[in-house]
């Protein structure tokens, strides 16, 4: 967050609310065109690192029809804003104003195609799919895996031999740090010392809505197939991600699994269940 | 008048057009050409199989879902009336009920068509589920010839049977026509999560494949969906009736029928999010794949357009109470409340908007350092989503309680006490339910999804007992005056409409949403898609099929509101002058 963004969009309003309504009336008309554009400033500069255009658009949107809502909400003031608008056309005195603001808007649109156009060419923004759907089988080594039913086999230790369970976290730590924290980092957070090479960057395994979101068995399929693995929508040719099956066992993958789970403190999603 | 010539030109017309027909289909790709002895598919020229069952079969199940919800809440109507002796209740049932008849003929037509549909361009996938659920057939078509019984008697019986029968003759056309929803849920649910069957697609267990993983919840997500569905055409009736009203007891009725239908509406529309939230917990139970392909996968798109049309939905209800409260002396009271509630349903509709997986060039990507935002990843899961809705919830029913309370004022000696006991409840839910979503990101998937029962739970004690304690609060209350119906801007018919389209719209995508998540199984790990149109259709496309499904059926429900909207209508006259009445006057008479 940019808190000096956020107390001078305060401050401004705070003036316009003790200060400039001494002298001008403003009518709710005026007072949703304020809102409007302190919003959009908020959105556009107060949050930092900045949010993608697409969701600006998407919260502005939202937001200009709860205004336009709450202007034509009541029939008096709806009908004050027609007629300060009409007033602001036809009378005398807005003469001038109302020439300037006719000349302003499509200056303002010329404005803003000239700057368009003059940034440099970027790739188009893309939807990339980050937790697309797996498969309900793969296959390992030639052995079918049935990724609806698959159960990391050292969860069961967890509870019934601790000095095994620990063993299979110690394995899983040696491979982590032999294979993947160069990507993903000494902490998980996808910052590792490659990452930065990379687009789009790895996964942070810290974020609430990574691993604590899916099924240990979605872990295997991810780590075994890697990017080759992936479905079109999540452009498997943008990732770099291993296919691990061809280095790691079965076994060293659920290890590594455990030892994800049980660095980051999250459970994985339990399978089946309701019904 | 219509010449000979030009009448027989008419005549012809239609006939013209079934022989068009008959020779686009006979032509080429599908008939003439060698057919095999058993073929899987046929295909059709000009238009796809696939987009044409999608089409007919969502104009099915939207008018189905129309024929099954009026009835339920007629019949409420109808026995308040009953009970109350007031007569407008039994007019309003009634007037609901007229919309009836034209719709079931086009439900079952429409029922027809897909079935012939199904046989002719899918006979593969018809033949294997004839065989699993052909024991539910008999049933269904019982049931069938059973709905239609008392669909007509209820409406042609209206004023001619005693209440009391009347009364039995609605309650048995909501059982039967529930009935026929479950029975024809079981096929489709069977289709997305198959259960009672072997490894081969064998049948194992009948009642199994009936009651697989997400048939109840379909069952009672669809209920509720259907009645704020029904409530929401009706209140468009009413709308349409209203804004062409010359005198003003018709304007004062049809914008009480347009109340009222919204009233069910919306009722219906705050338990909705839990159902769908109850069927979604179900299909990632059946299999991960379903359920991230639904949430996580490309599906996850639609859900963002979802969430902007349940909000714009949220938005509107409470636009229209807003405006509603002009009709209401004394309202004007409640006036200066309505920015806070506006700011927190915003506030909530961008958190129910905001997507995961962003939309963002390169660029931005690198400045937030990964894919997610930091900030809006946090808002584009389930813990925010639910908490959101809850509040999204708890504040329309705020409105509807100023709504309420417009006119009256309290004598109660606890009257003070009572509001603020009332602010309590309020409170406390409130800072419960933010306090489970936050908690949310701080346990494992399984406490998460837990987390959303005590959230909903919270909410419904707050709305029973606030409303329980507003009754005595308000009981005997001083009136500051009566609502005057027919007191409302143009505007509230349209929110009204608005309201009617983005429902029917909302029930398109995730009709959609619910068949097209198998991807390519026809019936999901059992039996393959091997037709052409086996791939997932662009999001775009699907936007478009099923913006086109909604105008067509507005098409026809126009022609339902037109055909309801003639027996309320004068006996037709000729002006005088006119050629029929010199004929008349012309023509001789028993005495001469």
């Amino acid at each position: 967050m940019n808190l000096f963004v956020f107390l001078a969009i305060a401050a401004a309003m705070v003036l316009i609310q003790f200060v400039v309504t001494r002298w001008v009336k403003l009518n709710r008309l005026a007072w949703m065109g304020i809102w409007w554009v302190a919003l959009w400033a908020a959105f556009s500069y107060g949050i930092n690192p900045p949010l993608p255009n697409s969701i600006i658009l998407l919260f502005m949107a939202i937001i200009t029809i709860a205004l336009v809502a709450y202007l034509s909400a009541d029939n008096e003031e709806l009908k004050q804003a027609q007629d300060s608008i009409v007033r602001f056309m036809v009378a005398r005195q807005y003469r001038v104003a109302l020439l300037i603001v006719l000349f302003a808007i499509p200056a303002a649109v010329a404005a803003w195609t000239y700057v368009s156009m003059n940034e440099a060419p970027q790739p188009p923004s893309s939807g990339r799919t980050i937790h697309p759907p797996p498969p309900s089988s793969i296959t390992f080594e030639g052995t079918a895996i049935d990724l609806t039913t698959a159960n990391n086999p050292i969860r069961e230790l967890q509870h019934t031999d601790e000095a095994a369970f620990a063993e299979h976290v110690a394995n899983g730590r040696r491979i982590y740090f032999e294979n993947c924290f160069y990507c993903h980092g000494d902490n998980m957070q996808g910052a590792g010392m490659f990452a930065h090479g990379y687009d789009p960057l790895p996964a942070n395994f810290n974020d609430a809505t990574t691993i604590a979101m899916l099924q240990e068995s979605y872990l295997f399929w991810r780590i075994a197939k890697g990017a080759p693995g992936l479905p079109s929508e999540s452009t498997p040719w943008s990732s770099a991600m291993p296919a691990w099956e061809d280095f790691l066992t079965q076994e060293e993958i659920w290890d590594v699994i455990i030892f994800l789970y049980e660095f980051t403190g999250f459970e994985p999603r339990a399978q089946g269940m309701p019904h | 008048m219509l010449t000979i010539d030009r009448r027989s030109w008419l005549l012809r017309l239609p006939l013209g057009i079934l022989v068009l027909v008959l020779v686009a289909l006979c032509s080429e790709p599908v008939w003439a050409a060698p057919q095999e002895a058993d073929p899987e598919y046929r295909a059709l020229p000009f238009i796809s199989s696939r987009v044409l069952m999608w089409a007919v079969a969502e104009l099915h199940l939207m008018f189905a879902a129309f024929v099954l919800a009026v009835p339920i809440f007629a019949l409420v109507i109808e026995f308040i009336g009953y009970k109350t002796g007031d007569k407008r209740y039994d007019q309003l049932a009634y007037d609901f009920t007229k919309l009836l008849s034209v719709s079931f003929s086009f439900t079952a037509t429409l029922g027809a068509l897909l079935t012939f549909a199904l046989i002719v361009f899918y006979p593969a996938l018809t033949q294997y589920l004839v065989k699993i659920f052909s024991w539910t057939f008999l049933p269904y078509v019982l049931l069938f010839f059973l709905e239609a019984f008392f669909l007509y008697a209820y409406y042609y019986g209206w004023g001619k049977l005693s209440p009391r029968l009347h009364l039995f003759l609605g309650l048995m056309l909501n059982i039967v026509g529930t009935a026929i929803m479950f029975i024809a849920n079981a096929w489709l649910t069977f289709m997305n999560t198959p259960n009672g069957i072997d490894e081969m697609g064998n049948l194992t267990n009948i009642w199994e494949a009936i009651n697989n993983y997400i048939w109840m919840p379909i069952n009672i997500h669809r209920i509720i969906a259907n009645v704020a569905f029904g409530g929401a055409i009706g209140a468009a009736y009413g709308a349409f009736k209203f804004l062409g009203a010359k005198t003003l007891e018709a304007r004062a009725h049809y914008d009480w029928m347009g109340y009222i239908g919204i009233f069910v509406a919306i009722c219906a529309l705050l338990p909705l999010p839990f159902a769908g939230y109850w069927l979604g917990v179900e299909i990632y139970a059946y299999d991960q794949s379903l359920g991230i392909t639904l949430m996580g996968g490309t599906f996850s798109w639609l859900f963002i357009v979802q969430a902007v049309l349940i909000g714009n939905l949220f938005l509107a209800a409470n636009y229209y109470l807003w405006l509603s409260m002009a009709r209401i002396p004394g309202a004007e009271r409640f006036r200066g409340f309505i920015k806070y509630l506006l700011g927190i349903i915003t506030l909530c509709f961008i958190v129910w908007a905001t997507p995961h997986s962003l939309v963002a060039t390169v660029e931005e990507a690198r400045a937030m350092g990964g894919s997610h935002h930091p900030i809006l990843n946090v808002l584009g899961v389930m813990s925010a989503k639910n908490t959101a809705v809850n509040l999204l919830i708890l504040t329309t029913y705020v409105s509807f309680l100023l709504y309420r309370r417009a006119n009256k004022e309290a004598i109660v000696s606890w009257a003070k006490t009572g509001n603020w006991v009332q602010f309590g409840i309020f409170a406390a839910v409130v800072i419960y339910v933010v306090f489970l979503g936050v908690y949310g990101y701080f346990v494992d998937a399984q406490t998460r999804i837990g987390l959303s029962r005590p959230q909903v739970m919270s909410v419904l004690f707050a709305m029973v007992s606030v409303t329980v304690i507003d009754i005595f609060l308000f009981k005997n209350a001083k009136s500051r005056g009566e609502i005057v119906w027919g007191k409302i801007s143009a505007r509230s018919q349209y929110a009204l409409f608005f309201l009617a389209i983005t429902f029917t719209w909302l029930m398109g995508l995730m009709g959609y949403v619910r068949a097209g998540m198998r991807q390519h199984w026809h019936v999901y790990g059992v039996m393959r898609d091997t037709s052409v149109d086996a791939f997932t259709p662009t999001l775009g496309f699907a936007g478009g099929v099923v913006s086109a499904i909604v105008i067509v059926f507005f098409l026809l429900i126009a022609i339902v509101f037109f055909l309801a909207g003639l027996s309320g209508r004068k006996d037709w006259e000729p002006k005088s002058g006119s050629r029929w009445v010199r004929a008349k006057a012309s023509a001789p008479t028993e005495d001469s």
